[in-house]
């Protein structure tokens, strides 16, 4: 008996069929296609500055326009701006994580159903709050009382060099920019932290129970070792849009161009309040500073935010 | 110690009425086809899910008893599981998932870890207390689960399906292994199975569903 001949598949896909696949594509490669037009535009338009200052542009602390001749030349460096930036964000993670864990673990395996659903649909709406809403709230409600707090903080561990200041002036510092920022990231941190949570094997916690562990110790030995990963990529979600704050920051917090890792010091920033601050009055070749200042600030949220996007993919693929 | 059933079990087509009880050194054999409610008994036993009527006691002690709305909590039941799918934790060694339960009993880490390396001698695992789960063979990993239980000094045993995970030869070996560790347990033991070859082997009496 012969082998039988093998034969071409030819699927014939429906009109319908292509002009669907054609609509849903170009959606998906539109997201792409912006993202590349940003990064090439802000290069574009800040190639010049990073020509003329190279390196120092990232370690520079000073930010000057000059006077636009040889006399008084532009100096633009964001060191001061790019760590400042990191500063806050790792005070706000600092505070926002343990809250997360705290808030997603009492949602999935304590809160009674009557209380997880409107719990849940009010941290949605806490992250759907724009920012200067919240930048007003920190400005007018948060600083005065935080301030009171760095002051305590100062009073309590001055002995610790973060919490020194050079004045006893506490408001507009990035210790209080970072707990406003704190509150800007719970939501999110929170949503990844609880849906990771949630998918942690429910045939293990019921292990640990078989063998006489507690709800805490099910939770401890099960859930949050499964949930690792899977925090760590919510918490650098949080990251990604601490870093990249801008109105709510500038706001509560003092921008001074030198590097300041003492976090109760009223002087600060980020990059995105300098660009905020400054465009609206810059020469045009500091307009192509702040473009070059906006694209180091694009790509690290860009590297955080596709950091965290692996982590909480390989965290699902395990589960 | 001495557990009794008296009540239903399930939900549902699955609603079972049960009534047994068993006493110190017995090794009740609980039979019957899938489906049949099995796993369900020692759940219900375990604390895992709640009796649908009626009383479980303990030694006089009620454990779970809707009408009256008693129910004891998982980590306050004097048993140990031995899952059919064993659940050993993943992400632990041998040692660690052996010393699991007296840890969440407040013992002292040296004392369980003293402990646990007694009971993987106890079935041939002396050697495998840094091993992962993952690399353990089908009948490793059971013996890890019977030290996991047996390591907390229950007085009451549930073994679910205690053969099912393992191979041919594992089975024979654990087979041999199983009657020797439940002859010198001195609680009682309910044994879920649908082999008549394990009861034969290692029950004083068995329960038909």
């Amino acid at each position: 008996m012969s082998t039988p001949e093998q034969r071409e598949i030819i699927i014939r896909r429906g009109r319908a069929d292509t002009i669907f696949r054609g609509v849903i594509a170009s959606g998906a490669m539109l997201s792409l296609v912006v993202l590349a037009l940003i990064a090439g535009f802000l290069l574009f338009r800040g190639l010049e500055v990073f020509k003329d200052f190279g390196f120092s542009f990232l370690t520079g602390t000073q930010w000057d326009a000059g006077s636009g001749d040889a006399s008084a030349p532009a100096h633009f460096g964001i060191a001061a701006m790019l760590i400042g930036s990191i500063v806050t964000a790792v005070i706000a993670l600092i505070v926002a994580v343990p809250f997360a864990i705290a808030v997603s673990l009492f949602l999935e395996y304590y809160a009674p159903q009557f209380i997880r659903k409107p719990l849940t649909a009010i941290l949605d709406l806490v992250a759907a709050i724009p920012s200067v809403i919240y930048g007003i709230w920190g400005y007018a409600i948060l600083m005065p009382k935080a301030a009171g707090w760095a002051k305590s903080l100062n009073s309590w561990f001055d002995w610790i060099w973060i919490f020194k200041v050079p004045a006893p002036i506490f408001d507009r510092s990035p210790f209080i920019a970072g707990l406003l920022l704190a509150l800007m990231v719970l939501p999110i941190t929170t949503s990844v932290a609880r849906e990771v949570y949630s998918q942690a094997p429910r045939d293990q916690i019921d292990a640990a129970y078989g063998l006489g562990g507690t709800k805490w110790g099910g939770i401890r030995t099960v859930v949050m070792p499964f949930g690792r990963s899977g925090l760590v990529g919510g918490a650098m979600l949080g990251l990604g849009r601490a870093l990249g704050e801008t109105i709510a920051v500038y706001l509560v917090l003092n921008l001074v161009f030198k590097v300041n890792f003492q976090i109760l010091a009223s002087a600060g920033g980020n990059v995105a309040s300098l660009i905020a601050t400054r465009f609206g009055e810059a020469t045009p070749y500091e307009l192509k500073a702040l473009m070059a200042a906006g694209l180091v600030l694009f790509l690290v949220t860009l590297a955080v935010n596709a950091a965290a996007t692996y982590i909480v993919s390989r965290s699902r693929t395990s589960a | 110690m001495s557990i009794s059933l008296q009540g239903t079990i399930g939900r549902g087509e699955f609603e079972r009425a049960l009534n047994f009880s068993v006493a110190d050194g017995e090794v009740l054999a609980i039979t019957g086809p899938n489906g049949s409610g099995k796993s369900t008994i020692i759940h219900t036993i375990a604390g895992l899910i709640s009796l649908r009527s009626g009383q479980l006691q303990s030694d006089n002690i009620t454990w779970d008893e809707p009408s009256t709305r008693i129910w004891v909590a998982p980590e306050n039941r004097t048993c140990a599981v031995v899952f059919q799918d064993l659940r050993l934790f993943p992400h632990m060694n041998v040692i660690a998932n052996v010393s699991y339960g007296l840890r969440a009993h407040g013992v002292a880490k040296d004392e369980a870890m003293t402990r646990s390396s007694v009971a993987l001698t106890r079935v041939g695992l002396s050697s495998f207390e840094k091993r992962r789960p993952n690399d353990l063979s089908g009948g490793e990993r059971q013996r890890v689960a019977l030290a996991r239980a047996l390591v907390v000094e229950p007085r009451v045993l549930l073994l679910d399906e205690p053969l099912s995970a393992v191979d041919a030869s594992s089975r024979a070996a654990i087979r041999d292994l199983l009657p020797e560790v439940l002859s010198s347990f001195a609680g009682a033991t309910i044994l879920v199975t649908h082999d008549l070859g394990d009861v034969e082997a290692m029950a004083t009496r068995s329960l038909g569903l």
